[in-house]
Order: structure tokens, then C-alpha cells, then sequence
């Protein structure tokens, strides 16, 4: 097995004196979709930043294509091909779609930037409709599409996707999910995936990890863990 | 009204001065929230090293009056860029992340730092410069009053208006531009999306230095006076303009530099001249009373 995109060995990171992550291991490999669930406040959208390094790792190692990135700069790990659409989307808001986009492209302007964005209005036609609306203005669907879209301008390698459905109607999630599994298929994009809505990322991821109080304590395939009592039990009932 | 007229156009001269001022700490403030109080003092600077310019260019012979403001006014420009650099990177960046009010301190240090410097190495006393743009044009006469506009002022707004539309320019299309609002609205996303955050707010700081030398030139021309202290006091009221425009909002600070301006010349006209500054900050109490985001400012209200 070739070594994988992504490692996490060890990794603890804290918010002033309060620990969020207490030694996570985590393994994602060239082409997989592998999702990360748990519960409010497992600490998962800090994990998704702690790989960027804001905030930093204090302890363990974080590994990207076989390069140490623990210690790097944020903009400087950004630069080596990952992306991140986080919590909350974080869309500039008093920018033009047009201009949230380019901010993704990463200084790459021209024609290489108008190549990027019709691909990334391939896949959510309806940003190209709202090009010169300000991103404060979109609604919540339009607004995560933009994230997404923004994150894909740099043709990242490994796209890191931080709770896309959240507070989103049903029907925008399934075309968002069906867009990151169009992705990942036509292009081999690897995704590590953040979601409350652990059915369906199961559904879709190829492996899963399940975080509770910043330790992972189960790991296995997505079908694997959507069959386990305790997931169901935990993760699943009520919903869907 | 001829009166009035001439109030006027003083107080546009004026205004322009504090609302190039103005720009720089509403840059700064957008970006990283902090109010750079070392500001009015690098236009101090800018004041000085222009005047060091202009002189050293006399003394040599060079005697072409458009030539030598350019040179002096890219070199003083560069120089006090430097030291906009060099005041974020030493005292600013190193209390990022620090609790609110340790930069705000320490930019109240840089700032008697910079103005006992300039006292040591200048003196305290005023220093001079001959006018070197006279003359004017008459625009009315009544009753042997004569409105003036002199070239200087054309100069004042003029040039004013130039660096502020290649300024609008730079933030509104270029790449530098859009790094520097990306940062503004969201300085952690910014980095998530490979901009070199540090790098763009040191930018920030350079490019508000070498607005605040080019107000300090201006300055120096017009009133043909200064000393190390004008830069409390011009920096004050461009900080005042700056707020009155709305903090953070661009246009605002040059709107405000402009109400502040003709404020004080208009009450200087018609009330009391040792009041005027009573008068600018007595308005723009009022004005934040109605309007807590000044008059272009935008309630920090954002959609989640």
C-alpha cells in the first residue's frame, strides 16, 4: 500500500488551557472519501484546522505527501495543494461571488482561473448566476456552494469540507453530496469530510472515524460502521 | 458670501490633508482593528524628510520646482514606508493574539518614541520653508473683498485626488487589493486560502506611510511650518475624521476629512478661532451619538 496523503500521528492541539484533541490518529489515502464524525463539540472542526495549522499542533506529527507540514505556516500549507471549505463557510461577504472565487484561485489569475471556475460552475450552475452579488447577500445553500466552489479554484488535491450540510434543506444536501461524489469520481479528489449528518456521509465516505471528546474511538469502512449498534444507537436514531 | 466662499475652499485644503491622513489609520483599523496612534507621527516624519529633501535639492542647485517635489516626495516616501514597516513589524506584530489594548499601548510608545526622536535629532523649534508654489487665481471680488484660490490649493486637491483614485484602484481590482479586503473581512480564512496574512498587513502599514508622507508634503508646502509635534495634533483629527467617516470604510475617511476640515475653518470664520477644535470634536460627538458607525460606517451586523 502506497504511503497516504495525509497522517495524523498523535496530534494534540489546545484552545488556551482547554485540550481538543488528545492524540488523533488519522490515515487519508490518495482518492478516498473518508469522513469524520462525532458529536457537537467532539472537536472536529478543530481537527480540520489544526491540519491547517491555525491552531497549531502541540504535539504529534501532521504528514502531507509525505512532508512534514506540522510546523509550517498556514498559507504555506495551503500552497501545497489542500483546501478547506470550514465551519460556518466563512464566505467574504462584502466581495462579489466573482471576486470569492478568484480569492481561491490562489494568485492564479487569466485563463487558468476562468478554467477553474467554469469547472466549478459545472458542478453549481447557480453561482454562475449570482457572479456579481455580494457573498453576504447569497442564501445559506448558495453561500456553502460558493465555500466549495472557492476551495476547488486551487484544484486541490485534498479538499477538507467542514459540515456542508449544515442548516441546509434537504434537497440542497443531496445535490451538494452528489456533487462532492461526482468530483471525487471524475477526478480522484481526495476528501476528508466533516458531518453531523452521519448517515449520509457514511453512505458516501469509503472509510469513516468517529471522534468523541478529541479522541477517535472507532475506526472502519463507511458500511462497516452504518451497520454497528453503538453508531446507530449514537449517531443515527431519530434522524432519517 | 464671498467670504464664505473663501472659508470653503480653505477648508477643502485642509480637509484633503486630514482625509489622506485619515486613510491610513482606517486601513489599519479595517485589517487588524487597532488604532495605529504612530500614524499622525510618520506624517510628521514625512513632513520633515521632505523638508530635509527640499533644502539638501536647494543647496545643490537643482531649481526645477516639479522635480524636485517628485523626487524628494518618492524618497520621503520610501523612507517613511520603512518606517511604517518597521513600527508593525517591532512593536505590533510580536502583541498579535495579545489581549486588545497591548497594542493600542504600545502604539501610543512608538508614537512619543517617534516624536522625541525627531525632537533630538531636529530640535524643537519650528523650521521654515520658503513657498515654493505662489500666485493664484482671483475668483470674486466683492465689495474689496477678494476670494483667493491660491496654486497651492489646486495642488492640495489635485494631488489628493490622484493618489486616492490610484489608492481606490489598487484595493478595488488588483490582486494586492482584494488579499488586503480578504484579510479585512476574515484574516483566518484569508490564510486558509494561501494568502501570506503578516505579509499583506506589513503592505498595509507601507502603503498608509506613504500616504501619510505624501499629507506630510502638503503640509509642509502650505503652511510652510512645522515641527515635531504636528503630528499630535494632525493626527488627532484625522483619527477624529476617520471615525466620523465611519471607521474601516474608505470613502468615509476621506468624507470625514473633509467635514473636519471645513468645520474648522467655517467656525474659525464666523465664531472663534481658539474654539475650532471644540467645534470638530463637539460635532463629532453629536454625529456618533445619532450614528454610532459614522456617517459611511456599517453596523457590524453579518449574516450567519
Amino acid at each position: 500500500m502506497t504511503a497516504p496523503l495525509l497522517r495524523l500521528s498523535g496530534v494534540t492541539a489546545y484552545y488556551g488551557a482547554i485540550q481538543a484533541l488528545k492524540g488523533v490518529d488519522l490515515e487519508v489515502h490518495q482518492g478516498e472519501i473518508v469522513t469524520l464524525i462525532g458529536a457537537n463539540g467532539a472537536g472536529k472542526s478543530t481537527l480540520m484546522m489544526t491540519i491547517c495549522g491555525t491552531p497549531r499542533a502541540r504535539d504529534g506529527r501532521i504528514e502531507y505527501d509525505g512532508t512534514d507540514i506540522t510546523r509550517l505556516p498556514t498559507h504555506e500549507i495551503m500552497r501545497r495543494g489542500l483546501a478547506q471549505a470550514p465551519e460556518g463557510r466563512r464566505i467574504f461577504p462584502r466581495m462579489s461571488v466573482q471576486e470569492n472565487l478568484l480569492m481561491g484561485a490562489h494568485g492564479r489569475t487569466g485563463p487558468h482561473a476562468a478554467a477553474s471556475a467554469e469547472e466549478v460552475f459545472a458542478l453549481f450552475p447557480r453561482l454562475k448566476e449570482r457572479l456579481e452579488q455580494r457573498g453576504g447577500t447569497l442564501s445559506g445553500g448558495e453561500q456553502q456552494m460558493l465555500a466549495i466552489g472557492r476551495a476547488l479554484m486551487s484544484r486541490p488535491r485534498l479538499l477538507l469540507l467542514d459540515e456542508p450540510s449544515l442548516g441546509l434543506a434537504p434537497l440542497v444536501v443531496r445535490q451538494i453530496f452528489g456533487a462532492i461524489r461526482d468530483l471525487n469520481r471524475a477526478t480522484g479528489l481526495t476528501v476528508l469530510l466533516v458531518e453531523q449528518n452521519a448517515y449520509q456521509a457514511l453512505r458516501l465516505a469509503n472509510r469513516g472515524y468517529v471522534l468523541v471528546n478529541g479522541a477517535i474511538t472507532m475506526a472502519g469502512g463507511g458500511a462497516e460502521l452504518l451497520a454497528r449498534p453503538e453508531i446507530r444507537a449514537a449517531y443515527l436514531e431519530g434522524g432519517h | 458670501m464671498a467670504y464664505a466662499l473663501q472659508q470653503l475652499i480653505n477648508g477643502i485644503s485642509l480637509g484633503m490633508i486630514y482625509g489622506l491622513i485619515a486613510v491610513g489609520y482606517t486601513m489599519v483599523y479595517g485589517i487588524i482593528g487597532m488604532i495605529n496612534f504612530a500614524h499622525g507621527d510618520i506624517f510628521m516624519i514625512g513632513a520633515f524628510l521632505s523638508l530635509i529633501g527640499l533644502t539638501v535639492l536647494g543647496g545643490v542647485g537643482i531649481v526645477s520646482v516639479p522635480i524636485a517635489l517628485v523626487v524628494v516626495l518618492v524618497v520621503a516616501a520610501a523612507i517613511t514606508a520603512l518606517y511604517g514597516w518597521t513600527v508593525e513589524r517591532v512593536a505590533y506584530r510580536p502583541l498579535r493574539g495579545s489581549f486588545r489594548l497591548a497594542p493600542l499601548i504600545s502604539a501610543i510608545g512608538m508614537s512619543i518614541v517617534l516624536q522625541n526622536f525627531v525632537q533630538v535629532s531636529q530640535g524643537a523649534r519650528d523650521l521654515n520653508l520658503q513657498p515654493m508654489i505662489r500666485g493664484g487665481v482671483s475668483l470674486m471680488d466683492e465689495g474689496g473683498f477678494v476670494v483667493q484660490l491660491s496654486w497651492m490649493q489646486v495642488m492640495i486637491s489635485a494631488t489628493t485626488l490622484v493618489i486616492l483614485a490610484v489608492f481606490t484602484w489598487l484595493v478595488t481590482r488588483t490582486r494586492l487589493g482584494r488579499a488586503m479586503r480578504a484579510c479585512e473581512q476574515d484574516l483566518k480564512m484569508a490564510s486558509l486560502l494561501g494568502i501570506d496574512t503578516d505579509r499583506t498587513i506589513s503592505i498595509t502599514f507601507v502603503i498608509g506611510a506613504a500616504l501619510a508622507t505624501v499629507a506630510g508634503m502638503l503640509f509642509l508646502l502650505y503652511y510652510g511650518s512645522i515641527n515635531f509635534f504636528i503630528g499630535f495634533s494632525a493626527g488627532i483629527k484625522a483619527f477624529t475624521a476617520a471615525v466620523l467617516g465611519g471607521i474601516g470604510s474608505l470613502p468615509g475617511a476621506v468624507l470625514g476629512g473633509l467635514a473636519i476640515g471645513l468645520i474648522e475653518s467655517l467656525w474659525s470664520g464666523y465664531a472663534s478661532v481658539p474654539y475650532k477644535n471644540v467645534a470638530a470634536f463637539s460635532v463629532l460627538a453629536i454625529v456618533l451619538v445619532f450614528m454610532p458607525s459614522g456617517l459611511l460606517g456599517r453596523a457590524d451586523i453579518e449574516k450567519v
